[in-house]
């Protein structure tokens, strides 16, 4: 009994210094926004907020689930998920049992980096709470026409393709304002064909996905495969993830809401 | 009682459902690909049960809280009909939301360290600290300024599109001007810049200023801002990279 209580009580102590970190971390973040909120309710408009109480308890959420979400992220997946992306990339693992001619790559031979890319891409959008955000209103400004399902999932298939599509760019070498010039266009493009009511609700989607579980994984992704790729360098060809994975998700958005009109049109003849 | 456990039980079952994809993706590249055992299967399971709780609570206050004052806000300043004050409101969130930011402060962080070795700047630290503190300002300007533009394209009731596809001009025409060791941080910089705390008030604060302005669609002009808020920074931040 004492022997449990000895080393239950350091660790509970310890998780318990953790949270405490995390906790002033996330309200020094949140306090911006609160100066400002209350700020300007008080002295500009000069009204009560309606319901302040229910406001408040609701704010201690938001603060009490952001932090134990990013502290369990810390300490379950953000530190596996930066191995696995490190051991990928190693050189060890993707020319293991392969004679590898020195200086040369092939950009195939990075196939389980495109695939733990996509995968994760996909993965990490699926629980990002700020498109749960966005889902939600989408859902309740559009009566209901917009699913919440349906819009994750299209902006998660629109990161995973850019993330893959991204990867494969640091591998290549090819230069990043290519795709993303590309990528304006067909935005362009499709902007003149799709639903009127998607547009301004997809153009948003490119900015929600990349929030607090993308970015760790996919930075550290990144910066891993450039520094083993030979003849990349991580300062110049480590970034740009991040903006693939936010100029996709437009795209799949505006192609989903293309699709289910089309499916509609269809139906109803 | 009884009631709200149910509610909790079944909106943690929710967020398990939204989790289950990235413990799939991760136990299967560390198993089968990687084929290495999980290092610390207690930490993992009770880091899991956190996320699970705190994406819950999270989901629970946005509706509770974020999203009311977001609207009732925008409500109160459409009913005032002072545009001076809601244009700077606006300026104010976005600017104040950003320069705070964690993950631009790491981004701003390491591009001054790219720029240093890149001799873009001096090598020191000072050098290194003044370009950081730079980029972090330019960025919350941008963001500021992208807040105010939505706002008074919500307000006028501008096309969302126009101003899109003018801002992916003006990206490709600093691309082709701005040095090219910037070009990546700034096209990344669009995307860290709205933070989770961010998104969910500046997306109630439009569609709540849309629905309460006559001949305004929530859902056509409602949404938009955030889109703005990751296209500013890409142009802004390579005009930074030219100045300096």
């Amino acid at each position: 009994m004492e022997f449990m209580l000895s080393t239950i009580i350091p660790s509970i102590i310890q998780w318990l210094t953790d949270f405490s970190g995390v906790l002033f971390a996330t309200i020094k973040d949140v306090l911006p926004i609160v100066v400002i909120l209350f700020g300007f309710q008080f002295f500009i408009l000069r009204k009560p907020i309606p319901n302040l109480r229910k406001v408040i308890i609701g704010f201690a959420y938001v603060l009490i689930g952001l932090t134990l979400f990013l502290q369990g992220l810390e300490q379950a997946l953000f530190p596996l998920g930066r191995l696995m992306a490190e051991q990928l990339t190693h050189p060890d693992f993707i020319y293991a049992g392969v004679e590898h001619i020195a200086g040369t790559i092939h950009w195939f031979d990075y196939f389980w980096v495109y695939i733990f890319a996509i995968a994760i891409g996909f993965s990490t959008t699926i629980a990002e709470p700020s498109l749960i955000a966005v889902a939600i209103k989408a859902n309740q400004v559009s009566g209901g026409s917009i699913g919440v399902w349906g819009l994750r999932l299209a902006v998660a298939v629109g990161v995973a393709v850019g993330i893959g599509l991204g990867t494969y760019r640091i591998v290549t070498g090819y230069p990043l304002h290519w795709f993303i010039i590309t990528g304006y266009v067909v935005v362009v493009i499709q902007t003149f064909f799709a639903p009127r009511l998607i547009v301004p609700l997809a153009y948003d989607s490119g900015g929600v996905t990349t929030s607090t579980v993308t970015v760790p994984l996919v930075a550290a992704l990144g910066l891993g495969l450039a520094e083993t790729v030979p003849g990349r360098n991580p300062l110049m060809d480590g970034f740009g993830l991040i903006a693939f994975a936010s100029l996709f998700p437009i795209m799949s958005v505006m192609a989903y809401a293309q699709i289910s009109e089309y499916i509609n049109r269809r139906t109803k003849k | 009682m009884l009631s709200a456990l149910k509610a909790l039980f079944l909106s943690l079952v929710g967020s398990l459902r939204d989790l289950t994809p990235i413990i799939l993706v991760i136990a299967f590249f560390q198993l089968i690909v990687l084929q290495q055992p999980i290092p610390d299967l207690w930490g993992l399971i009770s880091g899991i049960i956190l996320v699970l709780f705190g994406l819950t609570f999270f989901i629970y206050g946005l509706e509770m809280g974020l999203f009311p004052i977001g609207e009732s806000m925008a409500h109160a300043f459409a009913k005032k009909g002072s545009v001076v004050w809601l244009l700077i409101f606006a300026f104010a969130l976005g600017f104040g939301t950003t320069i705070a930011e964690p993950a631009l402060i790491a981004v701003a962080a390491e591009s001054a360290k790219i720029a240093a070795e890149a001799n873009i700047i001096a090598d020191s630290k000072e050098a290194i600290a003044s370009y950081a503190t730079g980029l972090r300002v330019t960025v919350a300007f941008s963001v500021g300024f992208a807040i105010l533009l939505g706002v008074l394209r919500i307000l006028k009731g501008w096309p969302m599109h126009y101003l899109i596809i003018g801002g992916y001009i003006g990206v490709v025409l600093m691309t082709t001007v701005a040095p090219k060791s910037i070009i990546g941080i700034a096209y990344d910089s669009g995307g860290v810049t709205t933070s989770t705390i961010t998104v969910p008030l500046v997306t109630a604060l439009g569609v709540g200023l849309a629905s309460s302005i006559k001949g305004r669609n929530p859902m056509v002009d409602g949404f938009g801002l955030i889109a703005l808020a990751s296209l500013t920074p890409i142009i802004f931040v390579m005009g930074y990279g030219m100045i300096i």
